[in-house]
């Protein structure tokens, strides 16, 4: 039963990346990779209110298989962040790169932080 | 894409679409699968150093290093190759959001440096692996492309 829940999780939320991606790519229509700190940003803001509603004690072990790992750990990737990072490197925007790699980790913990502390005052 | 009339591109790109679609699907549903093994095979104590997490994501950084070589380097890679394994397979395997959970993890359990250890560790080691999987691939198709045009 959990493989079967990772495995769906894991389907919808690599599609899920994908169609957020491209549509944000082609709204911010910049070389700066938008689409997969959107992401990761707002996977890690879900994953850090499954953490909270866990600490409390009330996630079932389904939702944490089928959101947590599945869907959440698929619609986040680090392969492209890591990726896009060394191709701005490589295409010489350097600024870029630096900036990708501090944004997402301060945004991606940041969200994750709030939302684990806002879950644990709601359910706890 | 320009030179289609704009009805016969309409037309086209839900049909094109969807098996992209499901390339993407079977990918991430399978990359997960292998994620989630490798967490069950490699588990870690809550606030411990999360050695599966960081595995997927250095050795899944590695791979896509090959992979976006081959692609942009091989002549006439197969349109589903990238949706397949790069944004599915690759994509489903990694995973920031654990990644994050994780260092919070130990933060929050009174292990900072683990916390910190593990979050630069696991950026550093994963944009290094992309490079170490970029570059040699990269080369070797360089050098088998110029093999086969020279006479």
């Amino acid at each position: 039963m959990t493989v079967l829940l990772v495995a769906l999780g894991g389907a919808l939320g690599a599609v899920a990346r994908y169609l957020i991606d491209r549509r944000v790519q082609r709204a911010s229509d910049s070389a700066f990779p938008w689409g997969t700190l959107t992401v990761n940003v707002v996977g890690s803001a879900i994953l850090g209110l499954l953490a909270g509603w866990a600490l409390a004690g009330g996630e079932p072990e389904a939702v944490r298989s089928f959101l947590g790992i599945g869907l959440c750990g698929s619609l986040t990737t680090f392969s492209t962040f890591g990726y896009e990072t060394v191709r701005l490197v490589t295409e010489r925007a350097r600024l870029y790169a630096a900036a990708n790699v501090v944004v997402t980790v301060f945004a991606g913990f940041g969200a994750a932080a709030g939302a684990l502390v806002l879950a644990a005052a709601l359910f706890g | 894409m320009a030179d289609h009339p704009p009805a016969v591109t309409a037309r086209r790109s839900p049909a094109e679409r969807w098996d992209v679609l499901l390339a993407i699907a079977v990918g991430g549903a399978l990359g997960s699968l292998a994620r989630y093994q490798l967490s069950v095979a490699f588990p870690h104590a809550r606030g411990e150093f999360a050695l599966s997490t960081l595995l997927c994501n250095v050795v899944g950084c590695l791979l896509i290093g090959v992979l976006m070589a081959v692609i942009t380097g091989a002549p006439g890679p197969h349109r589903l190759l990238r949706p397949f394994l790069g944004v599915g397979v690759l994509g489903g395997f990694t995973t920031f959001s654990t990644y994050v959970v994780d260092a919070i993890d130990s933060a929050a359990t009174g292990h900072p440096r683990i916390a910190v250890l593990y979050a630069l560790g696991t950026v550093a080691a994963s944009l290094v692996s992309v490079l170490l999987g970029l570059a040699p691939t990269r080369a070797l198709l360089e050098r088998a492309n110029t093999g086969r045009q020279a006479p």
